[in-house]
């Protein structure tokens, strides 16, 4: 007995099992993302106040590149688009069109993975210094002469490292003044000051990592998360494109149902993405 | 960008399925088109300053639904989709609900942390 | 034993199969097969292996218990050889050591014994048949997420061998203290442990996805919902339950490796202070939110352990009893009710956190109702048993002395979901025997009823009558003697997951009396454990040596796995089933026999 309702939709159900099985998996998905903004959430109503010590808030806000996280969601959007028109191209029986919008679906996966990279690279040299007087600058550095940029964040500067390596003074590029909602404060220049600060005047500082404040735990967690999954997705829809393809010449239903599933797991990974971006990077 | 032309239907059922489908991506398109300018809307909310927290969070999540209801409803197909998978989808969403609901509500009765404390100096 | 007779393939399917018609060599046969019976086997060799393990390490916790600081007989220079001085100089269990095996007692019952053996071994093998399916609906996934649970066991067994030992914090995890457990060590025995529980909670969800896409979209033509077994209601309410509730413990223990390996403060909160000196982290975090993760799996996690467990249950009484089951429509209706509600009553693990009256007062709600649908499952079971033809053999004692048993677990629950009375017994030992009471008769003596009951079919041969009531005698007995004396140990206060039932801090507050019954438990224990060697005896040597069946329906039973040849061949069924009635068409009157198959067209 072959099993039945492969690519023929059951009677009752008008399903055929892939589309059930992706729902399903669809449906642990919510759940999965779902605690994840939860704890966003907790963590943040109960951050106590003055938590995050630039302008005395509890919860960092406008740290987050907006003209990046910007293109980044038009890319996601139009990978979503070219991922369901790849479909309708191949319910229309036009397989090289298929292959093209397939192809710039998941080069439009890289994109985003490359321009989320380059996010966290500026995240793992962006540092938080505290001083001695209590107020706190937030910027990229510059120590003898070299502005550090690390691509893993276990390679951080802090005091005991400057000492150790007798550095007496170190330039900040120090972020523009931001208001309680994270804007740019009114009339305050959007030019990075270049400040000096003499590594004795610091009391600690630390650099955008999840170990330096919950945000940036959630924030990592959450966006690698998600971008594993664009990575997953676009693997099988790579994968589809090229030596899966195949299967167009022997069972093109069968086919055509596996790129609307595989279609569906890639909508699902941009749905996420648009409330990511938000509530992450905007409130 | 229209598919008509390019069709050739072999074994697909002929013209009336193909401009089904032709209206199909016209849909996609403007839909498309929709969540750009929504992007936009949700970017340029962001310089507005409303008079509260709830507010500001209601503008955008109620922007960023209205962009998922797109996606999840003409490129998932969700609109024309079985009750099957809406059934699967309503029982999540409501205990993705109560997950988030009931643990803020039980949250609220935690001791608030008033005074800062410094964090750890690494 | 056995033949997977893949010539059983008939001829009008294989031109349409469309690929290589080759015979699989043995490790696409045994290692790495696709068909759900292979799986089942596989699933149930491993978590019987690991239920061993687990038994293992509860002797030696109990030994502890009764004799403190005594070195642990027989197998005392093992652990020091193999676990080292630190965890145990000269035999005896030291705290840490304590506090790794209970922890991973629990973890491997719970994650690696009852889960896989219920639904992955049981409900992979039974349900296709049951439904009429040829197979599950996703077999290449069934054999990814059984090697993603093999893989998690031997990183959850892997944990006892790093250094520092095995995770320590409870199979409950909790942060803080599962973060600075050992705070030299980044991959310690913790770090081990959250790995394992990705490997098993993914492992879980793509089980849960197959067996609810294969309930939906592969029961055999006639076979509508309400005439489905109630087995594959129970497997189908599970599905759900590990589909919803198990990511955000997957989210959770992402969170909590973090914290672990990545210094962030998820579950850490401000002025932590370890042995004097104040921890390096960030703090801002909440151990609140590792619980809610937590339970909110939690919870729906003992009905994962319980609802296949009844549906076997119902198997066999229904099988045994010669007419059908009172109120099936009601046991489904209440499977679909507890599913529902066991995600909204988390909380009631949490009554002691300093939660508000209004919060607690609408878990203990919850809590409340959902006894109602268990109770209408277990009443209508007993209410089946009047005026039935009742057959006493291995699987029937086992499946009718899991009534009870559930009762008392189930009945014992109560003063546990009450938050008032909750405050004085949370954390103690009553709550260990509540639990127990639940998953060892009860669930173990499903399991046993399921071996019993299903061998002839898998294998083609009969367990031994003689041992199999020796088995049960022991184990029913045992069973008793283990658990009840703890509830009177939970009220007199003592304390449970400390190795000297809370001594240290209690001092002289603990009646010694009650201290005293540790002893009478371990005595138990090893006899339960003595009661279960005529089982494996039984087991192994009915593989070679049982009496063979005579008929492919050995039991005279009415549900569709009964119909396929003994054992089934690849594709399940020679033809394609029809379903003509109900499951349980036992007596009905006018019939010729006292059974009439679900499958069979008179």
């Amino acid at each position: 007995m072959e099993i039945p309702y492969t690519h023929t939709p059951r009677p009752d159900t008008g399903l055929y099992n892939a589309k059930v099985g992706i729902w399903l998996f669809l449906a642990s998905e919510i759940m999965l993302f779902g605690a994840l903004f939860s704890a966003y959430i907790l963590l943040r109503v109960s951050a106590p106040v003055g938590f995050w010590p630039d302008v005395a808030l509890a919860w960092p806000r406008g740290l987050l590149n907006i003209p990046i996280g910007t293109f980044n969601t038009a890319v996601l959007i139009t990978s979503s688009v070219t991922v369901v028109l790849a479909w309708a191209a191949l319910k229309m029986n036009n397989f090289a069109r298929f292959r093209v919008y397939m192809v710039i679906t998941v080069l439009c996966a890289f994109a985003f993975l490359g321009i989320k990279s380059f996010e966290y690279n500026d995240k793992f040299s962006h540092y938080v210094i505290r001083l001695q007087d209590g107020k706190a600058l937030t910027g990229h550095i510059e120590v003898d002469g070299k502005h550090p940029r690390f691509w893993n964040f276990s390679d951080q500067w802090s005091v005991a490292k400057l000492t150790e390596q007798k550095v007496a003074k170190i330039k900040v590029e120090v972020d523009p003044a931001r208001d309680i909602n994270g804007h740019p404060k009114k009339g305050a220049s959007h030019q990075h000051e270049v400040r000096e600060v003499a590594v004795s005047d610091i009391v600690s500082m630390g650099s955008y990592t999840p170990a330096t404040h919950p945000f940036f735990a959630v924030y990592f967690l959450i966006t690698a998360l998600h971008g594993l999954h664009v990575l997953g997705g676009a693997l099988v829809l790579g994968y589809f494109a090229f030596p899966g393809a195949k299967m167009w010449k022997s069972n093109p239903e069968q086919f055509i149902n596996r790129i609307e599933v595989g279609g569906l797991f890639w909508h699902f990974v941009d749905l996420v993405w648009i409330f990511l971006f938000p509530v992450v990077y905007l409130l | 960008m229209s598919q008509h032309s390019a069709s050739t239907s072999a074994s697909h059922g002929g013209d009336d399925h193909d401009h089904d489908i032709a209206a199909h991506v016209r849909t996609y398109l403007i839909i498309f088109g929709a969540l750009l300018v929504g992007t936009v809307l949700t970017v340029a909310m962001y310089y507005v300053d409303f008079s509260s927290m709830a507010l500001t969070v209601a503008v955008a999540l109620f922007i960023a639904s209205i962009k998922a209801f797109l996606v999840a409803g003409y490129f998932m197909h969700l609109l024309s989709e079985k009750k099957l998978v809406y059934g699967v989808l309503v029982i999540s969403a409501i205990f993705f609900v109560a997950l988030m609901g009931l643990t803020l509500w039980g949250s609220r009765d935690l001791p608030r942390n008033s005074e800062t404390k410094t964090l750890y100096v690494p | 034993m056995q033949s997977t007779a893949s010539h059983a393939h008939t001829s009008a399917t294989d031109s349409s199969h469309g690929h290589a018609h080759h015979e699989p060599g043995f490790f696409g046969k045994y290692i790495f097969s696709t068909d759900h019976k292979v799986i089942g086997i596989q699933y149930g060799v491993s978590s019987l292996l690991f239920l061993l393990f687990g038994f293992f390490l509860m002797l030696v916790m109990r030994f502890q218990l009764a004799h403190p600081g005594a070195p642990v007989p027989l197998v005392g220079p093992l652990l020091e050889k193999v676990l080292g001085e630190d965890m145990a100089k000269g035999g005896i269990v030291g705290g840490d050591l304590y506090n790794s095996f209970g922890a991973m007692h629990g973890t491997i019952m719970v994650f690696l014994a009852i889960v896989p053996v219920l639904f992955g071994a049981f409900g992979n093998y039974v349900t296709p048949l049951q439904i009429g399916a040829p197979d599950m609906a996703f077999p290449r996934l069934n054999m990814a997420s059984f090697h993603c649970y093999f893989l998690g066991g031997v990183v959850m067994f892997a944990s006892f061998f790093t250094p520092g030992g095995a995770a320590r914090s409870g199979w409950t995890s909790y942060s803080p203290l599962a973060s600075v457990t050992d705070l030299a060590n980044r991959f310690d025995g913790q770090t081990y442990w959250l790995m394992g529980m990705v490997l098993l909670i993914t492992s879980s969800l793509l089980g849960s996805v197959n067996f609810i896409a294969t309930i939906i979209q592969l029961r055999c033509r006639g076979m509508s919902w309400m005439r489905m077994p109630f087995f594959v209601w129970a497997q189908f309410v599970t599905g759900f339950l590990l589909l919803l509730a198990f990511p955000p413990l997957e989210a959770a223990g992402l969170m909590q490796l973090m914290d672990n390996l990545f210094g962030s403060s998820f579950f850490l909160p401000q002025g932590l202070v370890v042995s004097g000196s104040p921890l390096p982290v960030s703090g801002g975090g909440s151990p609140l939110l590792w619980q809610h993760l937590f339970w909110f799996l939690g919870h729906p996690e003992v009905y994962v352990l319980i609802l296949p467990a009844i549906g076997i249950v119902a198997e066999v009484i229904a099988n045994n009893i010669r007419k059908p089951l009172w109120g099936y429509k009601s046991m489904v209706y209440a499977a679909m009710s507890i599913g529902f509600l066991s995600f909204i009553v988390w909380a009631h693990h949490m009554y002691l956190t300093g939660m508000g009256t209004k919060v607690a007062t609408f878990f203990q709600t919850t809590t409340m109702m959902i006894s109602i649908p268990s109770v209408i499952i277990l009443t209508a079971l007993f209410i089946s048993l009047w005026g039935g033809s009742i057959r006493f053999n291995s699987a029937s004692l086992f499946a009718l002395s899991f009534l009870p048993m559930f009762g008392i677990g189930g009945l014992t629950g109560l003063p546990l979901g009450f938050n008032a009375s909750d405050i004085f017994l949370h954390d103690s030992y009553y709550v260990i025997g509540h639990f127990h009471y639940v998953v060892a008769p009860g669930t173990m003596f499903a399991v046993f009823a399921g071996i019993y009951y299903w061998f002839p079919k898998i294998t083609g041969r009969h367990m031994n009558e003689v041992l199999g009531k020796i088995h049960w005698a022991g184990s029913l007995f045992f069973m008793n003697c283990v658990f009840a004396p703890m509830f009177i140990q939970g009220f007199k206060g003592m304390s449970r997951r400390m190795s000297d039932g809370g001594t240290t801090y209690f001092g002289q507050g603990i009646d010694p009396g009650v201290l005293k019954l540790n002893n009478m438990i371990l005595w138990s224990a090893v006899g339960l454990g003595i009661c279960q060697i005529p089982f494996i005896i039984n087991f192994f040597s009915s593989i070679f040596a049982g009496k063979r069946t005579t008929s492919d329906n050995p039991w005279q039973a009415t549900t569709l796995e009964w119909a396929t040849p003994t054992p089934p061949p690849h594709g399940n069924f020679l033809q394609e089933p029809v379903a003509y009635r109900g499951p349980y068409e036992y007596s009905v009157p006018g019939a010729k026999t006292d059974f009439t198959p679900q499958g069979d067209k008179n």
